[in-house]
C-alpha cells in the first residue's frame, strides 16, 4: 500500500520534473508545447497524490483544455506556417544555470532544513462539497471578485487583439 | 523506502519554479516566456496544496490554488491578446528585439 503510494509519486514527480525540463530546453516551439502537456498532467497526478480532487480536475480543464490550447494559438499565430522549423534561440544561458542552480539549491535548503509543524495526515476525504461551501459562504466575495476579473480579462484581451481600424 | 512526506513535495516544487525561472531567463520567445510563468503558477500551486494537507490549514490552500489557476487563465488570456498585437506590429515576438522604448 504504502509502496505503491511512494512508487505512483516518484512516477508523477518524474513526469513532471523530465517534461519540464523539455519545456525549458527545447528548441522547437511546438514540442515544448507539447512537453507542457505533460507538465500539467504529472502536477495533476501530483494532486491527486496530495487528496486534492477538485483542483486536480480543475487543473486538467483549465490548463490542459483551456490555457495549453490558448498557448498553442499563440504559437502558431505568431509564426509563418509554412516555416516547418519553429525554432526559438536562447540568451544568457551559462549566467542562467549558474544562477537557477544557485536558487533551486537555496530553495531546496530552506524548504527541506526548515522545520516544519507537521499534524498527522488522515485518509484523503472528498473535497468538492466543502469547497463549494466555502466558496459560497466564507469567500464570495473574492468569488465575485474573480468573476468580474474574468469579465474584464475576457474583454480586455478581445479589445486588445482585435485589429484596429487605424 | 523514505516515506512520500511534505519535503518531498516541496522539492519537486522547488525544481519546478526554477525550470519556469530558467524559461522566463533564457528564451526570446514570448510564448515560451509565458510557458515559464505557468510552470512557476503550478510550483506555487503544489506548495499550497502540499501545506494544505500536510499543515493545520483545512482547505483554504485548495481555494488559493483554485484562484492561482484563474488568475493564470486571466493573465495567459490577456498576455496572448498582447503578444499577438506585438507580432502585428513588429512581425516579431522575439522580446531581445522589441525594444523600441530604449531610443
Amino acid at each position: 500500500m504504502d509502496y505503491t503510494y511512494t512508487a505512483i509519486f516518484y512516477l508523477f514527480a518524474a513526469i513532471t520534473l523530465v517534461s519540464g525540463f523539455f519545456v525549458v530546453t527545447n528548441r522547437n516551439i511546438i514540442y515544448s508545447a507539447f512537453f507542457l502537456l505533460f507538465t500539467f498532467f504529472g502536477v495533476a497526478g501530483i494532486y491527486v497524490l496530495l487528496g486534492a480532487d477538485f483542483v486536480a480536475i480543475v487543473q486538467l480543464i483549465v490548463y490542459v483544455g483551456g490555457i495549453l490550447i490558448l498557448l498553442l494559438f499563440g504559437v502558431m499565430l505568431t509564426n509563418k506556417i509554412t516555416n516547418v522549423e519553429i525554432k526559438t534561440g536562447t540568451i544568457n544561458v551559462i549566467p542562467a544555470i549558474l544562477g537557477v542552480g544557485f536558487l533551486s539549491g537555496t530553495l531546496i535548503a530552506a524548504l527541506v532544513v526548515s522545520d516544519w509543524k507537521k499534524n498527522p495526515v488522515g485518509a484523503p476525504q472528498a473535497t468538492t462539497a466543502m469547497l463549494g461551501r466555502l466558496l459560497i459562504e466564507e469567500y464570495v466575495l473574492i468569488f465575485e471578485l474573480l468573476g468580474i476579473i474574468l469579465l474584464i480579462a475576457l474583454i480586455g484581451a478581445a479589445s486588445i487583439a482585435r485589429r484596429q481600424k487605424a | 523506502m523514505i516515506e512520500v512526506g511534505l519535503n518531498h513535495f516541496l522539492v519537486v516544487s522547488s525544481l519546478l519554479f526554477s525550470m519556469g525561472i530558467y524559461a522566463i531567463v533564457t528564451r526570446k520567445n514570448a510564448i515560451l516566456v509565458l510557458m515559464g510563468v505557468e510552470l512557476i503558477l503550478n510550483a506555487a500551486n503544489i506548495n499550497f496544496i502540499a501545506f494544505s494537507r500536510f499543515g493545520n490549514f483545512g482547505l483554504q490552500g485548495h481555494l488559493m490554488a483554485l484562484f492561482v489557476i484563474v488568475l493564470a487563465a486571466a493573465e495567459a488570456a490577456i498576455a496572448l491578446a498582447i503578444v499577438l498585437n506585438i507580432y502585428k506590429t513588429l512581425s516579431t515576438v522575439n522580446i531581445d528585439e522589441v525594444d523600441n522604448l530604449r531610443d
